[in-house]
């Protein structure tokens, strides 16, 4: 999977995620590309470097007098078993959606939005949302535009829209510059994880109405 | 708290690992009469890695005194910096040196310096306590004792870390200023700059190749 990505992460967005500063949903967009690819990974751990040498260069600050006794008496009142690390998901998506939806694919509550295509709310907090969508094969996703950032990570299958091919653990960064109409490619449905930090604007009139209950 | 036998076993090791500087200042004030060697000098992040591994493999309160000493007070001017009060900074502080000696086996110094794997467990715990927030993190790559990270791949890293502070040290005011904005969190990532302008590429090059070292140890 990791040779294939073609789209990858920003580095602003890399840079907010190492800074801890990106809404939730965001983060969880993040965190779910770098599971499946190497590159952002390596890069996101450069990042996370610059964070250590500022950290390093900060001057001390003072501590109480019994910060260290106080700290040892933390790690003794703690349960000193081995925390389990966050393993591998076995499945079709990454650990980190997993997580938000407590098991795979077969776990997720689907809602139909029409035309076959139908998508899940994960619930992150309200800064910015994040949901699942599920385009049938051939489907398009309608012609919308964003007044925030959107990110498409697609997680099973690919569409393609004005700017070009996405497939598996390739990301869409778009802003309020871009118009696109996501068709799913032939073949397989598509699954995608997408996040949106405002409210999308769609172009067509049935779709503004139901954009309510879309929630997106 | 400490015998005089702990300290001991510490000047002991210091024969193949030189202890970090800073570190022994705490541990002289503990009884034990130890020379400090140098007052400030660059700071060798390799012998960092050696720190944490004792406290892994032999859950070593001596040398967590000494990464304590060192990381503690840097953590909690951080967090400050961040715009956390005095009083809950001291407490994250705390707990991130307390969450530290508990991941000991987690730390990879292939992928990251001491350093920077406290800083991440920092920021985690400003997202938890301070923003309240759920941090989505990604899969680790799982490794464990019979997957001991490559010792040139750590030494590498360590050498890349020191080069990238150094750089970052250097940067022009402005820059250097937009970056710990960032960091601090003063700006959103709609106001992060599209070029960083950081050099990080040979940073990054290392980081990828203990990466695909890795994967191909899983095979």
């Amino acid at each position: 999977m990791t040779d294939t990505i073609k789209h990858h992460l920003s580095d602003k967005l890399l840079m907010a995620y190492s800074a801890g500063t990106l809404p939730e949903a965001f983060s969880l967009a993040v965190a779910a590309h770098i599971s499946m690819c190497d590159e952002c990974r390596a890069r996101l751990a450069s990042f996370d470097a610059v964070g250590g040498a500022l950290m390093e260069e900060c001057s001390d600050a003072d501590l109480s007098e019994t910060a260290f006794e106080d700290t040892l008496a933390l790690i003794d009142a703690v349960d000193m078993t081995a925390p389990a690390t966050a393993a591998p998901a076995i499945g079709t998506l990454p650990r980190p959606v997993q997580d938000y939806i407590g098991g795979d694919l077969d776990a997720v509550k689907w809602k139909s939005v029409g035309m076959g295509v139908k998508q899940a709310i994960l619930p992150t907090s309200r800064e910015a949302t994040a949901r699942l969508l599920y385009i049938p094969a051939g489907a398009a996703v309608p012609d919308h535009g964003h007044r925030g950032t959107e990110l498409t990570l697609v997680l099973q299958g690919a569409f393609a829209d004005e700017v070009d091919r996405f497939g598996p653990g390739d990301i869409e960064i778009a802003d309020e510059d871009l118009d696109h109409t996501p068709v799913a490619e032939v073949g397989a449905d598509c699954i995608c994880l997408a996040v949106t930090d405002a409210p999308l604007r769609f172009r067509g009139f049935i779709p503004r109405i139901a954009q309510p209950f879309l929630r997106i | 708290m400490f015998s005089d036998a702990d300290a001991l076993e510490i000047t002991g090791t210091s024969a193949d690992v030189p202890p970090p500087v800073g570190a022994l200042l705490s541990i002289r004030g503990n009884g034990k009469s130890i020379e400090p060697v140098i007052e400030k000098t660059e700071e060798h992040t390799q012998d960092w890695a050696q720190v944490i591994a004792r406290i892994r493999d032999k859950r070593d309160r001596a040398a967590f005194q000494r990464l304590f000493s060192h990381f503690a007070p840097r953590v909690k001017a951080f967090l400050m910096k961040s715009g956390t009060d005095a009083s809950l900074a001291e407490e994250c502080a705390q707990e991130v040196m307390a969450t530290l000696w508990q991941k000991a086996h987690m730390f990879d110094p292939s992928r990251a310096s001491a350093a920077t794997w406290i800083f991440t467990i920092a920021r985690n715990r400003r997202i938890d306590a301070i923003r309240k927030q759920r941090r989505p993190e990604p899969e680790d790559l799982p490794w464990g004792p019979e997957q001991e990270p490559d010792q040139a791949d750590a030494l590498a890293l360590q050498q890349e870390s020191e080069k990238l502070g150094a750089a970052i040290a250097q940067l022009p005011e402005k820059q250097k200023d937009l970056i710990e904005k960032a960091y601090f969190g003063d700006l959103t990532h709609s106001e992060i700059a599209e070029e960083t302008g950081l050099p990080l590429g040979t940073i990054k090059s290392r980081i990828r190749l203990a990466l695909d070292r890795l994967r191909h140890q899983m095979k």
